[in-house]
């Protein structure tokens, strides 16, 4: 189901763009269900989560902020765009990471991902809130 | 779980999946498009993989 008119017209207002873009964040696939793509914001719902859960049972690492390494800063960011699965990984001391593990590459990578695609479905969200879609 | 493999197609999956759900809105353009993306993701690290077995040289 496709948003009406009307609620394309309302999410468009500065005000409601930025609310949807931080629900889009803080839960994939929020955004495309306020937005009434129920199909799309369920699938999101589901494997964002699924993809950052399994980085951290792979033993992969929740980075930190640490802008004296660049690349280290980076990953932090892209796990941030996890949203609400960084948010409580982060206040339970998830993601700590196994350097040694066999799976900790591989589980960064889910990590990193997880965030990044979640960027990816936030601006689809705001394009569909902005009536470009 | 280490297997390589296992987790290579469970990575091709969960991006596949995201990535024709972002780009099609049609179901069935949605199961076309992933399955090729699916398929091209496990086709071009199996390829790759046997293409650096030889290396270091």
């Amino acid at each position: 189901m496709k948003s009406t008119a009307a609620e394309r017209v309302r999410a468009a207002e500065p005000g409601m763009l930025v609310l949807l873009c931080l629900a889009a964040w803080a839960v994939p696939g929020a955004g495309h269900l306020w937005m009434g793509r129920r199909q799309k914001g369920l699938i999101f719902l589901l494997a964002l989560p699924a993809m950052f859960v399994a980085g951290l049972l792979l033993k992969g690492r929740i980075f930190p902020f640490d802008w004296s390494e660049p690349l280290v800063g980076l990953a932090a960011v892209a796990n941030f765009g996890a949203g609400a699965p960084w948010l409580l990984a982060r206040m339970v001391d998830a993601g700590a990471g196994t350097v040694t593990a066999s799976s900790y590459e591989y589980g960064n990578c889910f990590l990193i991902v997880a965030g990044l695609l979640n960027f990816l479905v936030i601006l689809d969200a705001f394009d569909i809130g902005m009536g470009r879609k | 779980m280490t297997s390589h493999l296992l987790l290579l197609v469970l990575f091709a999956f969960f991006v596949s999946l995201v990535f024709s759900v972002l780009l099609r809105d049609e179901p069935r353009a949605q199961l076309r498009t992933g399955a090729m993306m699916f398929g091209g993701f496990l086709a071009a690290a199996l390829v790759l993989g046997w293409l650096m077995y030889p290396l270091p040289l």
